[in-house]
């Protein structure tokens, strides 16, 4: 909506002109500007910069939703009520249901807690159909320190459903739902994630799992800022496909450290 | 030069400046043909440009309050007192933190609300969206909110949470103070308050602003909203932003324009921000973002911190409350009142 243009918006005649002339072709464009700079700009009054600005904005403004619309969309006409149980009782009530749609859902522990059998569990739990608790659908698993372990995914699936997966045909069914990327670098995470994309847009995937985010930045060589800023976009990007999609998306971390004396405080607080 | 400060356009400057028009006064006894005649413009902008200047010179038509009033569009304090002990607050639902803040969130003025992820902030949020909605009987303003959500963040269960807490609450303070009278049934139910809470996302700071100028023709039309919760004002502006002196520009008007909305509807606004580290006297400390001139914007500031295990909201900046602090805890209930139960789990 940001990039919207100028000539689709129905301005007065001469102010469109003006606007073109001046090189101000979205709305983007148009609405950085203060009222006086775009004044000064396009050397029209006071009162046709608002009125063209108070028209833009009316167009590039969101539509609103009342919060009673937005829990009768989700809640009562999304699939298990727009969350996806764990199958652990207390996780799932203190969840409101289980790991929530639309949402990135983050698992954080030390090494050896066991967040990637966490996933692993999960993923297989999403391939499995509906009368099962399952998503029935396909779950991207986006492996970027090689753990993923497909023999351990087969093993879970047998100790928990072994009515489904003793079966060969079923088995196989069931773990080809799970498609393993191992992005080597962050480009390629990047390339990965637009065509993650489509295949949500084509309503496949049914659930998404990033293990680990800290890993994707820890081989980068930028520190800091940097490397917040480095990911930044793909995290945008990533909320942005939860929740046009609306399916649940787990992205695990790791646990550093912190001494009691380095942890910051407010000038007030001394 | 006077003539600098009428929001007219330059090419009329000049032409005012370059025909010998440089102070207010010279431009009040002129009629509108012979100052076309004189700058070569059409009678009816040089109409315009005298109806500007006539403008400005009576220094703006503000609603005056009736009394005496020496200069137009001033109104003398002991009016300003009647009009500010009348005004309702927003309650938090927390005694202690409405204690500090002097009976709740103050209308007609911008609150700022920071802290670090997971303290609250979403939560005082919605509570807030929630109690602005308390009946006047109940000594609340019986209004509607705008939630306005940049990051995401909004969960519609945990209003619902929310909402159904706060009737029961209400019923309780019914039981216990009418139990005389014939029991007045509260006839909200936690469906309607969610059916006032008007829910916007924005998903880049240009559709920020938009809607921020769209919001004065919103509230003309929805005349009984009387919060606007921002969550949060920061998000989009830390991101993709590499001009910052175009940044400030921005958040400045916008800041101007929120004021302007709470002034003109007596509503109140609430901003919610992040928080970030800067490097101060050879230490890192936290600060809210978006920098030192956006903190001068908001009338009031409140920052929301861990002490210890515990949730602290503490007073930073406010024309009229004393800095404080007070204690407060996010219950399945909303926020309420800080108790032993409700600290930070401590991680293994």
């Amino acid at each position: 909506m940001a990039n919207k243009l100028i000539s689709e918006i129905p301005l007065p005649k001469s102010i469109a002109n003006v606007f073109a002339a001046r090189n101000i072709s979205t709305a983007k464009d148009a609405l950085s500007l203060t009222e006086f700079e775009l004044m000064e700009l396009l050397d029209v009054g006071l009162t046709e910069v608002r009125s063209a600005l108070s028209q833009i904005s009316e167009i590039v403004a969101p539509p609103y939703q009342t919060a009673l619309s937005l829990m009768e969309q989700r809640f009562q006409n999304e699939h298990l009520g727009g969350h996806f149980p764990t199958g652990l009782k207390g996780l799932d009530s203190a969840l409101c249901g289980g790991i929530p749609f639309g949402v990135l859902t983050e698992l954080v522990g030390p090494a050896g807690i066991g967040k990637t059998q966490f996933c692993l569990k999960l993923s297989l739990l999403a391939s499995l159909p509906t009368n099962y608790g399952g998503l029935d659908g396909r779950v991207i698993y986006i492996d970027v320190e090689s753990k993923f372990s497909s023999r351990r995914l087969l093993e879970i699936g047998l100790r928990s459903f072994p009515e489904i997966f003793q079966m060969k045909e079923m088995a196989q069914e069931m773990a080809g739902r799970v498609f393993v990327l191992r992005p080597s670098s962050l480009s390629e995470f990047t390339q990965s994630l637009q065509q993650i994309k489509v295949s949500l847009l084509q309503n496949q995937v049914k659930m998404l799992v990033i293990d680990s985010m800290a890993a994707l930045v820890s081989g980068e060589h930028e520190q800091g800022v940097h490397r917040q800023q480095t990911l930044s976009w793909h995290i945008s990007f990533i909320k942005s496909l939860a929740e046009f999609s609306r399916i649940p998306v787990i992205v695990t971390n790791q646990v550093r450290s912190q001494s009691h004396d380095e942890a910051s405080q407010y000038s007030f607080q001394e | 030069m006077e003539i600098w400060r009428l929001p007219v356009s330059a090419s009329q400057r000049g032409k005012l400046i370059s025909a010998g028009y440089t102070t207010l006064s010279s431009l009040s006894s002129i009629s509108s043909s012979d100052l076309a005649r004189e700058l070569k413009v059409s009678e009816s902008e040089a109409l315009d440009i005298l109806k500007v200047a006539s403008h400005s010179h009576s220094g703006g038509s503000e609603m005056s309050s009736g009394n005496c009033s020496i200069f137009e569009g001033a109104q003398n304090a002991w009016d300003m007192l009647h009009e500010e002990e009348s005004l309702v607050h927003i309650t938090t639902s927390s005694a202690d933190l409405d204690n500090i803040l002097g009976g709740g969130i103050h209308c007609k003025e911008v609150t700022e609300i920071g802290g670090v992820p997971g303290i609250g902030k979403t939560q005082l949020g919605i509570q807030i969206a929630v109690n602005v909605q308390i009946p006047h009987d109940f000594g609340g303003l019986g209004g509607k909110a705008i939630y306005i959500d940049t990051e995401g963040s909004f969960m519609v269960e945990r209003a619902l949470q929310i909402a159904e807490a706060c009737i029961e609450d209400m019923s309780e303070y019914n039981r216990f103070l009418r139990k005389d009278f014939q029991a007045c049934e509260i006839r909200m139910q936690p469906k309607d308050i969610l059916g006032n809470i008007f829910y916007f996302r924005i998903c880049s700071y240009t559709e920020q602003i938009a809607l921020i100028n769209y919001l004065d023709k919103f509230i003309s039309e929805h005349k009984d909203v009387k919060v606007v919760v921002v969550d949060s004002v920061t998000f989009h502006f830390r991101q993709d932003f590499d001009d910052m002196a175009l940044r400030t520009r921005v958040l400045s008007g916008m800041a101007l324009k929120l004021m302007k909305l709470a002034k003109k509807f007596s509503l109140a606004v609430v901003l919610l921000n992040q928080v970030t580290t800067k490097l101060s006297e050879g230490s890192f400390q936290l600060a809210l973002a978006l920098g030192d001139s956006w903190s001068h914007t908001c009338t009031n500031r409140i920052v929301l911190y861990w002490n210890g295990n515990e949730r602290y909201a503490y007073i930073d900046k406010s024309p009229s409350l004393r800095s404080a602090s007070a204690a407060y805890s996010v219950t399945p209930r909303g926020i309420r009142n800080s108790s032993s139960s409700c600290k930070r789990i401590k991680m293994m």
